[in-house]
């Protein structure tokens, strides 16, 4: 009896977070035309692609409005590569250097280490809006305002977080392999290059996955420095289109093809990194 | 063996090691928060030079009812948002531990923490539009005479809450689940055999032995709670939100960047700072007062 209530719970916790997202996709296939009598359709009666074709810029202007678009020039195509490119180039340049530095704290002896660790660590303390304002200004003055580097830079090089978790985890590998490795004449840079990175496969893949996730989730900064046409990362994107869409009746099918587009990237990475994903969520490995 | 990494000298080769990351850290974060720090004591508005007026902010603040709606508003958001996001994960964690081991469904209650909060906010401004939107459809089919919207002033806050709650529940049942995992089986079979129940051995083997991962997820979860911006900014369609969920993060920005009051939001920033440092040292102290009975 109990058991039943149980599977009955979990069900109703699965419908409940997936079900929006069917309505999302659903809608998203429904004429604009058709938004009022379909708007409690579990199917739409004349599914379409429009939303899609006109949200990607891949039909004319006059098409897109007929179709209840706002007129205004949209392109998803270019948003989504720039998100792409944008979480992509932080995650794997920001995964690489916290990598170097936290296998320096953890193993390299040299004066100095330990103070500079225990600044950046207290870093994870400062709120990003602190450093925010400040950095806004930076990229301004430094004339980087609606330029991809101003866009990536902040975060291109380290997060605190990253640095401190690879180093947590450098100084679980047992030391054993490195001193066998330091007598027979291998350098630093050989010794983590050729022997700790590949040791460290899962905690580094653990890492970039994450950073992918939060920078494809990234709204203010880009917001702020990147809100040009060509700079302009997804998110963004569905930020503006919203903003030109009418207040009174948005349109909501374009909408709604647009935030598909958001969630297509990530459920790939969930089918093909799902196990590993999964798994990367355990904290109590992480003392 | 050991005398061998000793006498290395790393001093080079350590320094070459934590060079980008040293670059990355001293420009992007040791700088600016010495100068957000600096920026807080000036009057600033982007266009002219700081202009040093020592406390006048911190000053203008303490009578600023916008600033202390701001962080009612948000301490109202962060108690719903972590009450019942906490208590839902608990309840789902113990689900899954309990009857199955699936990743397919892991994987699944994880998808909405991979989306964008500003897709999050679009979807549920949909689902909550007061004519077309599904959920009000379904509170009329069942009976319920409200309309939720996000422009009441009653429920903006709540509302707002609960679709983060709805996010982040499934990613934070997984790290509770992923604690679960570590408590040994043998202690459910043996009181199995005693003859306790489901809710008795969640109450007595599962809540004690949780409690310092718990405790972690509240610290983490309760931090990035205050941080709450993407979904207010998108379901006001892109406009200042109504008073009663103009949070913190967006009183900021909007002192920041809509009046170019920098010196100003600098300051509300390290009132921020305060509060959050204040809540995390309480919380790191009972993190450790609560060590689990498994050690």
């Amino acid at each position: 009896m109990l058991k039943r209530a149980s599977w009955l719970a979990l069900v109703a916790a699965l419908v409940v977070t997936v079900f929006p997202f069917y309505w999302m996709i659903r809608t998203a296939l429904t004429p604009a035309a058709d938004l009022f009598r379909d708007s409690t359709a579990l199917w739409p009666s004349n599914p379409t692609l429009i939303n899609f074709t006109r949200v990607l810029g891949l039909v004319s202007s006059e098409e897109a409005r007929a179709a209840g678009g706002s007129g205004a020039e949209i392109d998803f195509l270019l948003y989504t590569t720039n998100s792409l490119v944008y979480s992509g180039l932080i995650a794997v340049v920001q995964t690489f250097c916290c990598a170097m530095a936290g296998y320096a704290f953890a193993r390299l002896r040299f004066p100095g280490r330990d103070l500079v660790f225990g600044v950046i660590v207290a870093a994870l303390m400062v709120p990003p809006i602190f450093t925010l304002l400040p950095n806004f200004v930076l990229v301004k003055q430094l004339d980087l305002v609606n330029t991809f580097p101003g866009l990536v830079l902040p975060s291109l090089l380290m997060t605190p977080f990253a640095v401190f978790f690879l180093r947590q985890f450098f100084l679980s590998i047992p030391r054993d392999v490195e001193e066998a490795a330091t007598l027979e004449g291998v350098g630093r840079w050989g010794m983590f290059w050729r022997i700790v990175l590949p040791m460290s496969r899962g905690p580094l893949i653990t890492i970039g996955l994450t950073t992918i996730v939060w920078s494809w989730k990234d709204y203010l900064w880009p917001l702020l420095v990147g809100k040009a046409e060509e700079t302009r990362v997804l998110t963004v994107g569905l930020g503006v289109f919203l903003q030109q869409s009418p207040n009174r009746a948005p349109d909501w099918t374009g909408l709604m093809a647009g935030s598909v587009l958001s969630v297509v990237p990530v459920l790939l990475l969930l089918v093909f990194l799902g196990r590993r994903l999964v798994q990367s969520l355990n904290f109590s490995g992480m003392k | 063996m050991q005398a061998v990494l000793r006498k290395r000298d790393d001093r080079v080769a350590g320094w070459l090691f934590l060079l980008p990351v040293l670059v990355g850290f001293l420009i992007f974060y040791a700088y600016p928060t010495v100068r957000g720090v600096w920026y807080s004591f000036t009057d600033y508005s982007l266009l002219n030079d700081p202009a040093y007026v020592g406390a006048d902010n911190y000053r203008e603040l303490v009578g600023d009812g916008q600033f202390w709606n701001a962080l009612k508003v948000t301490a109202y958001y962060v108690v719903v948002n972590i009450g019942s996001q906490t208590l839902l994960a608990l309840g789902l964690a113990a689900l899954m531990h309990r009857l199955t081991r699936s990743v397919v469904l892991r994987a699944a209650l994880l998808v909405p923490w991979l989306v964008p909060n500003v897709t999050i906010g679009l979807l549920w401004a949909w689902l909550l539009d007061p004519d077309l939107g599904f959920v009000n459809h379904l509170l009329g089919v069942v009976g319920v005479d409200t309309t939720l919207s996000f422009n009441s002033p009653t429920w903006a806050m709540p509302l707002v809450a609960l679709v983060n709650s709805w996010a982040y529940t499934g990613y934070t049942a997984l790290l509770l689940y992923a604690g679960m995992l570590q408590i040994p089986q043998g202690l459910y079979e043996s009181a199995s055999i005693d003859g306790a129940g489901e809710v008795r051995m969640f109450r007595s083997i599962t809540l004690p032995l949780l409690r310092p991962i718990i405790a972690l997820v509240l610290v983490v979860s309760l931090i990035g709670s205050f941080q709450i911006f993407d979904t207010v900014a998108v379901v006001y369609g892109g406009k200042a939100p109504i008073p009663e969920a103009r949070v913190i993060y967006y009183y900021i920005f909007q002192q920041a960047f809509t009046y170019f009051h920098m010196g100003y939001a600098a300051a509300v920033a390290m009132v921020l700072v305060l509060v959050l440092g204040v809540l995390t040292a309480v919380q790191m102290r009972m993190l450790r007062a609560s060590r689990s009975d498994l050690g």
